[in-house]
């Protein structure tokens, strides 16, 4: 279970992610059949930003999201702690 | 290559013990048109399809992974405190004779996961209109399970899970109207 009791904060940007992630991966799969639809395009580059900022402040504050050299690790290795997906 | 992803695609949230409905929901993690098979089945027919859709199986393929672990993570957290009367009453006792409360690759009545379930008939329509034909059957199930439960928390994610079938349908269908143009294009010249 999670070490440490997860706050408001965690859930409220790991949503916001999960949203986010969620137009990400709908535009992917259009884009996999409309290649060449320019707005759809337009739209995937706009939420890639929104997904990189996301991440990025997600990180910084409850730690990598993937591995693999992914995400930064700052000074100490919290990728392989709980809390995981399912634990909350 | 395949990265991981730590965070779960959709919320899964699950306010009471309940092993009754994992007993159900198990049909989707290892039952022949729940997600473990749905995922073996695209990413394996990758290889032998045309270029043109190899990109939609791919991404959907790997995207049955992430719902994997929305079915897992709610049979999960509904029977991790359940005791072992509780388990019993719940018909879960085939279960826990030969797994404890960890998760196995079975259908809803027990029968273990088997790769029967999925074909890779190396004929891009058939191939495509057995996805499509998954994705239906899948829907099918989650509306099943929907209407098995009076839970509102496990309903909201299912019904998630119900509309990504929908879509993942649809995109089926658009791939083999690529194909087909391909295909008839190719005859052309």
């Amino acid at each position: 279970m999670a070490t440490q009791p997860l706050n408001k904060e965690f859930y409220r940007q790991l949503g916001e992610l999960q949203a986010v992630d969620f137009v990400l991966v709908e535009l992917t799969l259009y884009l996999d059949t409309h290649p060449d639809d320019q707005k759809a395009i337009a739209q995937f580059n706009q939420f890639q930003q929104r997904k990189a900022n996301l991440m990025r402040q997600f990180e910084a504050a409850f730690g990598p999201l993937q591995e693999y050299g992914n995400s930064p690790t700052g000074q100490r290795w919290s990728w392989s702690e709980a809390p995981w997906p399912w634990q909350v | 290559m395949w990265i991981y992803e730590k965070k779960l695609q959709y919320p899964v949230k699950v306010s009471k013990c309940d092993p009754k409905l994992a007993k159900f929901l198990i049909e989707q993690y290892g039952g022949a048109d729940g997600e473990l098979a749905a995922a073996l089945r695209y990413l394996n027919q990758r290889y032998t399809i045309p270029d043109k859709v190899i990109g939609l199986l791919t991404d959907i393929g790997t995207e049955e992974f992430a719902h994997l672990e929305m079915i897992a993570t709610m049979v999960y957290k509904l029977t991790k405190d359940a005791s072992v009367e509780q388990l019993k009453a719940a018909g879960f006792e085939g279960h826990f004779a030969d797994h404890d409360r960890a998760l196995f690759y079975h259908n809803a009545a027990g029968n273990p996961f088997t790769v029967t379930y999925i074909q890779a008939k190396g004929d891009p329509i058939a191939d495509l209109y057995e996805d499509i034909a998954a994705e239906e059957k899948a829907r099918a199930t989650y509306q099943w399970l929907i209407d098995m439960t009076d839970d509102v928390d496990i309903q909201d994610s299912l019904k998630f899970l119900r509309e990504r079938e929908v879509i993942h349908s649809l995109r089926f269908r658009e791939a083999v109207e690529m194909l087909k143009e391909y295909q008839e294009q190719k005859k052309v010249f």
